[in-house]
């Protein structure tokens, strides 16, 4: 277990081990999402209310849930980077902020081109809404904050709590279609209870909510591998990777 | 197939626009966030072995005069 811990602090082996998921997991996350998306625009019969408009929710449900997943890893890279000063931990909550940016951004702006024929409207200033567009701020800041500082250590603590502060707004995102009154619908996929969506529906959904979090962990990866390179460029394993052509 | 023809699936009951307008904008979001680490890393490595021919180069080049 402890020598786990310690491989994972090696930036070599985390190198090493990310190229050899992403060898397998890149293909099959490409392969998820072409499935997802072909099923949620071609197989599906269109919703009784909604008509074929619905057809968005195949992109807007995964990227908002895997958005606020996005910001878990983050926060809790962050804290950890801040109580035990792992290196890793920094570079990985580095990596997430601009893939969490680039999801929220996916589900406020279908959210909002699916608003103007079901509500009549781009946008209302719910409770919902704007939480994920703090969510979105927050993303950004984080990314914004880490250029802003030219020490690597002091940039990475300053994100790391500008994260956990942000953490207030989770719980807020999801309970905001419970406690005020909105446009925007509950959620139709239950863990406890009936789920208020017909399998049709629900299984194409289920696939690209996976295809999304499987996104989410390559590009992660990715990021990770881009920001190692960069932090450990004066070392051996480094240069040889260069010399080598970027080969691993 | 759940649509009759290609009109039937480019229209979709006007809706079309809408739909086709945010799966094409999710599907370049989603090829930036995969291209954008690649090209960093790979852009990277090139300049970073120019760097070590360039300092090989400087530091065996007295000795060959």
């Amino acid at each position: 277990m402890w020598s786990f811990f310690h491989k994972l602090g090696s930036p070599p082996w985390l190198y090493g081990i990310s190229g050899s998921i992403l060898r397998w997991l890149l293909p099959l996350t490409l392969l998820a999402l072409t499935t997802g998306l072909v099923w949620g625009l071609l197989f599906t019969a269109p919703d009784f209310r909604q008509g074929n408009s619905y057809r968005i929710i195949y992109i807007h449900v995964p990227a908002a849930v895997v958005a606020l997943a996005g910001y878990y890893v983050m926060a809790l890279a962050g804290a950890v980077n801040l109580i035990w000063k792992m290196k890793m931990a920094d570079v990985a909550m580095k990596a997430a902020a601009p893939i969490g940016a680039a999801l929220t951004f996916i589900a406020l702006l279908t959210g909002a081109i699916w608003g103007k024929p079901t509500w009549g409207t781009w946008w209302v200033w719910d409770a919902r809404i704007t939480s994920m567009l703090i969510l979105l701020f927050l993303y950004l800041g984080v990314v914004a904050l880490y250029e802003a500082f030219d020490n690597k250590e002091a940039a990475g603590k300053a994100c790391a709590v500008l994260s956990l502060v942000g953490m207030v707004n989770i719980p807020i995102i999801y309970k905001s279609v419970d406690w005020w009154y909105s446009l925007h619908q509950p959620a139709s996929i239950k863990f406890t209870g009936e789920s208020t969506i017909d399998p049709s529906m629900l299984y194409p959904l289920l696939l690209m909510i996976t295809a999304f979090y499987a996104l989410f962990t390559c590009c992660l990866l990715m990021n990770m591998r881009a920001e190692l390179l960069q932090r450990e460029s004066r070392t051996n394993w480094v240069r040889k990777l260069a010399r080598d052509g970027g080969r691993d | 197939m759940y649509f009759q023809s290609m009109n039937d699936l480019l229209y979709m009951d006007g809706h079309g626009a809408f739909v086709w307008t945010a799966y094409a904008i999710t599907i370049i979001v989603i090829a930036v966030i995969l291209i954008a680490p690649l090209r960093r890393q790979r852009g990277f490595l090139r300049q970073l072995a120019g760097e070590l021919r360039r300092q090989q180069g400087a530091a065996s080049s007295p000795g060959d005069n």
